[in-house]
């Protein structure tokens, strides 16, 4: 059984239809991609999946168990088992970098307060950011934030990890590094994880499961080494549009 | 036949408005409700919500000190010196100007006229922070993280003020008071000997009661309705500011209309 299960999801906002009936799978242990232009609906996918977004029609199963038909105390222990970076991060901005990391054990975890120093300062260190524990998210960079949202989203270590855009914003050698950390806590810890992006090199990286979205549909899904063999032309227009991935493909 | 068109048309935009300001309305007032709801549940973690009332209480109340305490002053000096100027008749005892400044600080201006004020302050503060926490997704962000954030970001702020406003309040009624015996002393509109029997007499320690009790509810009403609009903005900066500015402008009517229905029921 899929750790993940959509049925069927739609979700318009007043006339726009933007979700119109996406079915698939999302397996544990494996990072699922979620691939697709700008204003394809892969912000609006991801936050319907974890119910931030009322959807209008469709199903999500976790583990098994309906999302809509979870009474609140089931869904706030789904929840505390939930990691989520938001694409404009959504650090809280009146707590330091270290108090942001720390916000969820200061909540859920009795753990000392060293411990949780301690728990605050590994996840930051997978991140690869270090001496920034008294900051606040506004004194540092635009990259430096988008790894504070994702270490602050592993601080719990979740079952469940959902990421929007990750990387977008990282130079490629850092983006690289965070692609393979995801994908490193995903197999380690056997969770199921979920990344919206843009970027080839992640699909390439570190894409088990590939999902392309276009005008709210899903159009093909697939693994890393299906994209670079398949016929379909929505994906090849899509992936393959650079000179340098033109060449690639055509190299193969 | 031309007029009696006219007529229907402006009945049915009647009804049609009439009809759509209602349902409006119930939806707002469904709304809050719902709000208060979430609001009103267990703490997931209760020694983080009092670090979260410690910061409120310091943000929302002691920060209000300065601007009660000199508005207090000012208006009860300016109260004592009118109130001397119109009760400028022989047949009346000069202590009357004590009573007078007595009541009017106690009765109303301390508790309805501070609290508007507070409205503008606290209830600006609170929609406008978390307005932009809407918009920039760290509500949803709690909520993600298995956080009621409604409960999380208004109860300490509503149990703080409930706390105390009506430690300002009393404060405002004492500044309030002196301000008036300062004006008595230096401006001399009354002697300061007559003002302290006048703020002595027919003392009705009720009235006390009953501003506490209305200062209780004016904080209720001033901290959920402003979190109400800061907790649904839809939109970015721009909303922000219009939904602070709707916060203050509805919290300050229901201050009013609450101030009269209280005073009807305690002291009608
Ligand atoms: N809260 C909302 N209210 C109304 N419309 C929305 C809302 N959120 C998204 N939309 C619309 O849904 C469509 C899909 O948006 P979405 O944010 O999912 O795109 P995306 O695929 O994540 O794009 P990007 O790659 O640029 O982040 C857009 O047309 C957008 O206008
Ligand atoms: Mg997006």
């Amino acid at each position: 059984m899929a750790a993940i299960e959509v049925h069927n999801l739609k979700k318009s906002f007043d006339e726009q239809e933007v979700l119109k009936g996406i079915s698939t799978t999302f397996e544990k242990g494996k990072t699922n991609l979620i691939i697709g232009q700008s204003g394809s609906g892969k912000t609006v996918f991801l936050k319907s999946l974890i119910g931030l977004h009322q959807i209008d029609e469709g199903e999500i199963l976790y583990d098994g168990r309906e999302l809509s038909n979870m009474d609140t105390n089931a869904k706030k222990s789904l929840r505390t088992d939930m990691g989520m970076v938001f694409q404009g991060n959504a650090l809280f901005d009146s707590l330091s970098i270290e108090d942001n990391v720390k916000f969820a054990l200061d909540m859920f975890s009795g753990m000392s307060s060293s411990e949780k120093t301690d728990r605050a300062n590994f996840c930051l260190e997978k991140v690869h950011l270090k001496d920034v524990n008294n900051k606040f998210p506004a004194e540092v960079s635009g990259g430096m934030q988008k790894r504070v949202a994702l270490a602050r989203a592993i601080a719990l270590s979740p079952k469940y990890l959902f990421c929007d855009e990750p990387n977008s914003g990282l130079d490629p050698k850092t983006a690289i590094v965070i692609d393979n950390l995801i994908q490193e806590i995903t197999q380690d810890f056997d969770i199921t994880t979920i990344i919206n992006t843009h970027d080839m090199n992640s699909v390439m990286e570190i894409g088990d499961k590939i999902i392309y979205i276009k005008h709210g549909l899903k159009v093909w899904s697939g693994t890393k080494d299906e994209i670079l063999s398949t016929d379909n032309e929505d994906i090849n227009d899509f992936v393959f549009c650079s000179k340098l991935f033109k060449s690639i493909k055509k190299n193969l | 036949m031309k007029l009696y068109f006219v007529l229907i048309i402006r009945r049915q935009n009647y009804f049609y408005f009439s009809d759509m300001f209602l349902t409006s309305a119930i939806k707002y007032i469904g709304r809050y409700f719902i709000l208060l709801g979430k609001v009103f549940r267990r703490p997931e973690n209760m020694r983080e919500y009092v670090k979260a009332f410690w910061s409120d209480l310091e943000l929302l109340g002691l920060n209000s000190l300065g601007i009660v305490s000199i508005i207090s002053l000012f208006v009860g000096a300016v109260v004592t010196i009118q109130t001397a100027f119109n009760l400028n008749d022989p047949l009346i005892p000069n202590y009357y100007v004590g009573i007078a400044t007595r009541e009017s600080i106690i009765l109303e201006f301390s508790p309805t006229i501070i609290s508007l004020i507070l409205a503008g302050k606290v209830g600006s503060n609170i929609a406008s922070t978390m307005g932009s926490m809407r918009v920039s997704e760290q509500i949803d962000a709690l909520d993600i993280m298995g956080i009621n954030s409604a409960s999380y970001l208004i109860l300490p702020k509503i149990i703080a003020l409930i706390f105390f406003n009506p430690i300002l309040i009393v404060l405002s009624m004492f500044l309030g008071i002196w301000g008036g015996y300062l004006a008595a002393t230096f401006i001399g509109v009354v002697s300061p000997t007559d003002f302290l029997v006048g703020i002595q007499s027919d003392f009705n320690s009720f009235y006390i009661v009953y501003s506490l009790i209305k200062t209780v509810f004016f904080a209720f009403l001033i901290t959920t309705i402003s979190a109400y609009y800061g907790y649904y903005v839809k939109g970015g900066a721009v909303e922000v500011g219009i939904n602070a500015t709707k916060a203050v402008v509805s919290s300050s009517i229901a201050v009013i209309v609450a101030n009269y229905i209280l005073t009807q029921i305690l002291l009608g």
